[in-house]
């Protein structure tokens, strides 16, 4: 039988989201849950203010269970920091805010009731003081400390990552002394927000001393180890994190808030369980969106094209709390030369503390805004020394026969043919003959005038450096068949089937045979999640080692049937069961082996640490700027991008589809903004501008499989290359599009209105 | 007040507020919890059903509204065991990651191809742009859409 890995498998979790809507966290019908009270939360109204609540009037509500602030809080108070490394009070957020707010939705109290619709009326009812403190909601304005959000700590630079070794600091000019031509900029990398169609969703229940969670999430582990620091003393029996079907985290689900971190409490103090399920408008109020970085560059070389020194500047908006989003230029600063051999590089980087939604992870996390940057030096350094940026891009590039590499800031890459991806990428394109129509276009007097913008970018999977580890456990059933447990969830990504494939694989059995089971802590004794690109090499490669020591198990326990040595035996994957080599004849399936064997035998765990990889690729953007409106249309997306051996083509292409839409929405119309007082401008979708199906093409992808030696199924990440690859190549296609106009730069989001200021002088 | 009406063929009666939102009162008194909320603002889709055969989104009607009148949902677009030539085509062509807009956008999918059997690629993004999908980058879903319209051809 020829192996099933890379064929092109329909997904075999499809039936219950089809026909029932499968269970998310608000669907869960638990005994468990019986009886349970709803949980909403009072949010502030205002950015930055000292409080006073008074939650009397609410009391007496129809329905309402109960109503608490801050003051009645005798457990938990605040949710501890993800990352342990800026000063206390900006790294723990109060669960509820005692005496001041520093962001609009944070929370100030919360109102049980029996019925959810009578929550919103009791809220109403909680009222709130504000004595009002000044705003600062622009990084740049908090890093001059004229107003200090978090007075106890005196800065509102939550961490300089020079001081952590991880930035080399900046120098001055004189670093860039030996270029003939130097450019330098400022680029800016909105906040967006991650937006899964399913909102926030978590209940809570005590069973005895036993505490169980549901919770849309992605990754029960990490609750539960942010749950034992909680409630572990009291929670004698046991914590329990079940993630039911998600509907979608995109990096903001992978922490706990603090709406989920205080339902145990409720549930224990009013002893029901307790569900919450937010609305869009406190969701885009108060979970994490990303990015939210400014970026300062300097690049400089040779006349002739030899790129020779870098200089990259972060600046982080964590929001009002230092939260995952302060972290993530531990992703950005080693990615910060991207494809480009260039020697000489400085970085520097620093998170800050505004009025604003505490940042978190959003698809790429890092990496889209090293290659945006980069991508944005090299096309203005080639608009300086007159050169073709494509023509800059090949010069400077890594080359093939070099790999593995050691970049200017010391990352190693594993592989990789950039070369081959930028030309895979135009060839699909048909690159030649588009100049030839922009040309033809710009010659004559209308309007819409054409843009063709390339990117080429690498990004680290698995990661940080050096890697990670999953867990995953293979067991065969007495009746022959194989449980597979993961430590991964899939919140879309399709683990069950892909992980299925790699166990087929490696048991001689058919997919249909593998169960799948994920997402409940009882069941999966340790895991991380689904974040950072990293499930199918660490998840799936823990799968196919647990399977490898299955296999050797099966084939001693089947050279006892067979009476034969164990060197002797071998798998058939054709007929699924084993036989002595050479006698096909003679087979003992997998239920026979099983029976044989006993309970616990055939049943084995893997949970490796595996380099992290470092894929790469190729994206080509053609759009059509209407100059007389601004308006930007994307006509074609061509994309190349190499994740290393494809396990399943069609959950790849998907992958790359979801991350090349979500990067388009970052070019062109997403942006999560505030006014000066901090009040968020788009709460909902009908603000935010959310991409939909309308502005977008069909997708053109174009593949190439460039094997890593990191893992032993040879995979690489493919969830954010998407979002990673299309931001730049829009971006520079709609700059193309003008460039005859006289615009050079334009930060992202390129909306009608932006450019068309920007062509009008206005 | 009492509201009646029928759901994916069977008949439902509950006691209501005169406030309650279609989509409460399919997912809390009928049980239905397929359909799905994604927004405050009738913006995603999610909630989508058929009212009398035309795709609604039920988040834009009361309870109430919606008394006598004939309702399906994504539980009764099935046929028994084999899936609806729409939720075939999801299948096939991968027009689904997380799940959580599917039922909404085939609803939606299934009353476009109604009122416009043999679309066009751009009229399949005209005519679902009221359905948001975060996952899939659209792609497959137009293709599982155009695909259900030629095998319907």
């Amino acid at each position: 039988m020829s192996s099933i890995i890379g064929n092109r498998v329909l997904r075999r979790e499809d039936r219950s989201f089809l026909t029932t809507g499968a269970t998310y966290t608000a669907d869960v019908d638990d005994p468990r849950l019986a009886g349970a009270v709803h949980a909403t939360y009072v949010r502030s109204t205002m950015a930055h203010a000292h409080i006073t609540v008074d939650a009397s009037e609410a009391l007496g509500l129809p329905g309402v269970v109960g109503v608490f602030t801050a003051a009645d809080l005798d457990g938990p108070t605040v949710l501890p920091g993800v990352v342990p490394v800026f000063p206390e009070p900006m790294l723990n957020r109060p669960i509820l805010a005692t005496d001041t707010v520093r962001f609009v939705g944070e929370c100030v109290a919360v109102v049980l009731t029996e019925v959810l619709a009578q929550g919103e009326d009791a809220a109403e009812a909680v009222f709130v003081d504000y004595d009002p403190l000044p705003v600062v909601v622009d990084p740049e304005d908090a890093l001059t400390d004229e107003i200090v959000v978090h007075s106890a700590v005196g800065t509102n630079v939550a961490v300089d990552f020079s001081n952590l070794g991880m930035a080399t600091g900046i120098t001055d000019d004189a670093f860039f002394a030996d270029c003939e031509a130097v450019v330098a900029g400022r680029v800016s990398h909105q906040r967006t927000a991650s937006a899964p169609i399913e909102v926030r969703s978590t209940a809570a229940a005590w069973e005895g001393d036993k505490l169980v969670v549901w919770m849309s999430n992605q990754g029960p582990h990490g609750v539960k180890e942010t749950l034992e620091a909680l409630y572990g003393e009291q929670a004698t029996g046991g914590i329990q994190v079940i993630v039911p079907d998600v509907g979608g985290g995109f990096g903001a689900k992978i922490a706990p808030y603090p709406e989920d971190a205080l339902l145990p409490w409720l549930s224990a103090t009013v002893g029901r369980p307790v569900r919450w399920f937010e609305t869009r408008t406190e969701n885009m109020n108060a979970m994490g969106p990303g990015r939210g970085h400014v970026h300062r560059f300097v690049i400089g070389g040779t006349r002739n094209g030899d790129l020779t020194h870098y200089r990259l500047d972060v600046l982080v908006d964590s929001g009002a709390y230092a939260r995952i989003g302060a972290f993530l230029p531990m992703f950005t600063l080693p990615m910060t030369v991207g494809v480009y051999d260039i020697p000489n590089v400085e970085t520097g980087a620093r998170s800050v503390i505004t009025n604003t939604t505490p940042t978190e992870a959003y698809r790429g996390a890092g990496r889209p805004e090293a290659t945006l940057t980069v991508e944005r030096a090299v096309e203005l350094f080639a608009a300086e020394i007159g050169m073709d940026p494509i023509q800059l891009r090949r010069l400077n590039f890594f080359r093939a026969e070099d790999f593995p590499v050691t970049t200017g800031v010391g990352t190693e890459y594993d592989s990789g043919d950039y070369e081959a991806s930028l030309d895979l990428a135009l060839e699909a394109t048909g690159y030649d003959e588009l100049r030839a129509e922009q040309a033809r276009r710009r010659a004559g007097s209308g309007p819409l005038q054409m843009g063709i913008g390339v990117a080429t970018y690498v990004e680290v999977t698995a990661g940080p450096a050096p890697g990670g580890d999953e867990f995953g456990r293979v067991e065969i059933t007495p009746e022959g068949r194989a449980r597979i447990y993961s430590g991964s969830l899939s919140h879309g990504q399709s683990h069950m089937t892909t992980f299925s494939m790699i166990a087929a694989d490696r048991l001689g059995m058919e997919v249909d045979d593998i169960d799948f089971v994920q997402g409940d802590t009882d069941l999966v004794p340790h895991g991380h999640g689904t974040f950072g690109s990293r499930s199918t090499q660490l998840g799936g490669s823990a799968i196919h080692d647990a399977a490898g020591v299955v296999v050797d198990e099966a084939r001693r326990v089947a050279a006892d049937l067979l009476e034969a040595d164990v060197s002797d035996v071998v798998l058939d994957s054709e007929a699924g069961g084993f036989h002595v080599v050479g006698s096909p004849s003679v087979t003992r399936s997998w239920a026979e082996v099983a029976a044989a064997a006993g309970k616990g035998v055939l049943d084995a765990e893997s949970q490796e640490t595996r380099l992290c990889s470092y894929p790469f690729g190729t994206h080509v953007a053609v759009v059509e700027v209407d100059v007389e409106t601004g308006h930007v249309r994307l006509d074609r997306m061509v994309t190349c991008d190499d994740a290393g051996r494809i396990i399943n083509p069609v959950i790849v292409e998907g992958q790359r589809h979801g991350g090349i839409a979500q990067g388009v929405a970052q070019a062109l119309m997403e942006e999560v903004s505030y006014d000066a007082d901090g009040n968020p401008q788009t709460t909902n979708f009908a603000d935010y501008g959310i991409i939909s199906m309308a502005e977008l093409p069909s997708f053109e992808l174009v593949p190439l499989e460039t094997p890593t030696p990191n893992n032993p199924l040879g995979v690489k990440g493919i969830g954010e290359s998407g979002a990673i690859g299309s931001t730049p190549a829009v971006q520079s296609a709609v700059l193309d599009a003008i460039a005859h106009l006289g615009v050079t730069h334009l930060d992202v989001p390129l909306t009608p209105r932006k450019v068309w200021a920007a062509i009008h002088g206005a | 007040m009492q509201v009646s009406m029928t759901i994916n063929g069977s008949d439902v009666s509950h006691e209501v507020e005169p406030r309650t939102l279609l989509v409460h009162f399919i997912r809390e008194d009928a049980g239905l919890t397929g359909t799905n909320i994604g927004c405050d603002s009738s913006s995603c889709g999610a909630c989508t059903i058929h009212v009398n055969g035309e795709a609604v989104k039920s988040c834009t009607m009361l309870a109430v509204q919606a008394d006598g009148q004939d309702l399906t949902t994504i539980e009764g677009l099935a046929d028994g065991e084999t899936l609806h030539p729409m939720q075939q085509a999801f299948h096939e062509c991968h027009a689904l990651q997380c799940g959580y807009c599917t039922p909404g956008m085939v609803m939606a999918a299934v009353s476009l191809l109604d009122e416009v059997p043999d679309p066009t690629e751009a009229e399949v993004r005209e005519g679902l742009e009221g359905n948001l999908c975060r996952c899939t980058g659209y792609h497959n879903i137009v293709a599982a859409v155009l695909q259900a319209a030629g095998g319907a051809r």
